[in-house]
């Protein structure tokens, strides 16, 4: 896992040699790992930037919650807009977060307008403005 | 900055889905050969639009049953203790992804840890010792999804 984690491209004999294993006992322990769901996927990542997509907004979200739906109606919605690609949930001092990204700050604007805050039950909004990114391999300290 | 027609929008989408599939197979379902499937991808590859690829692991069955996210805002601001900063917290194992952000907080951090009592560890021994940490703030993270994004 340590070093599939590191370099998801490797194919199973790669794997086997570096973990010095069969390939066959390579490619068992792997099967084991996807039908485990320990491995629920090996994907690609997009570079958004290349796409012509420059914004990446934070959006941390209070939900009012008088309403015994707000969660569901809140996240059945957000889903539906394209240029939402995160959706996270929270115990803590924000109930939700979205990350959303647009092409300029223009298209940003018109996205919060017409498609963000017309999604139901928000008490309170609160914009992050991505800057950079230094670290994303999200690799697990096996 | 690179145009995508729907093809190559649909060759993203299978492979954001399962990025081990061959060009072959994915020619199959995209009604292309494989040779003119294998160039798509290479294209895109060459581009930059693939940055790479990803192992989506279920933390929670590997041990790590906590993630966190940090909002921590840096008490002293300086090009140098940013650069202290970022290098010492990069550097912790734990610490999954660093993002460098505006407003209320100066940095965002996804921190795994086995439980909360592991958290608390890592959180007064390796986070609040970084140089030039201020406030920090955590929210457990409860649910996470991923959406394929506007390649539809």
């Amino acid at each position: 896992m340590r070093h599939y984690q590191r370099d998801a491209t490797l194919n199973p004999a790669e794997l086997a040699n570096l973990a010095g294993l069969t390939p066959a006992t390579c490619a068992r322990r792997l099967d084991k790992l996807h039908v485990h769901g320990v491995i629920r996927g090996n994907r690609a990542v997009i570079d958004w930037r290349v796409l012509g997509y420059e914004v990446e907004v934070s959006l941390r979200i209070t939900l009012d919650k008088t309403q015994s739906r707000a969660f569901e109606d809140f996240t059945d919605k957000a889903k539906t807009i394209p240029e939402v690609v995160e959706i996270q949930s929270f115990l803590g001092r924000v109930d939700l977060r979205l990350s959303v990204i647009a092409r300029d700050m223009q298209h940003y604007q018109q996205l919060y307008r017409t498609a963000i805050l017309t999604l139901p039950h928000i008490a309170d909004i609160e914009a992050l403005m991505h800057v950079a990114r230094l670290k994303s391999d999200e690799i697990l300290p096996l | 900055m690179i145009d995508l027609d729907t093809t190559d929008r649909q060759l993203l989408r299978e492979l954001s889905r399962d990025a081990t599939q061959s060009a072959s197979a994915l020619g199959r379902k995209l009604g292309m050969s494989q040779p003119a499937t294998w160039r798509r991808i290479k294209r895109l590859r060459d581009a930059g639009v693939i940055r790479g690829q990803r192992l989506d692991l279920d933390a929670e069955k590997l041990g790590f049953g906590v993630t966190v996210f940090l909002g921590v805002k840096l008490a002293t601001k300086g090009r140098v203790s940013l650069d202290d900063f970022e290098r010492a917290v990069s550097a912790i194992p734990e610490v999954q992804t660093v993002e460098h952000i505006l407003g209320l907080y100066d940095y965002r951090l996804r921190v795994v840890a086995r439980d909360i009592s592991d958290f608390e560890r890592i959180l007064r021994r390796r986070l609040m010792m970084l140089p030039g940490v201020g406030d920090i703030e955590a929210n457990v993270l409860l649910s996470e999804e991923r959406r394929p994004g506007p390649i539809g």
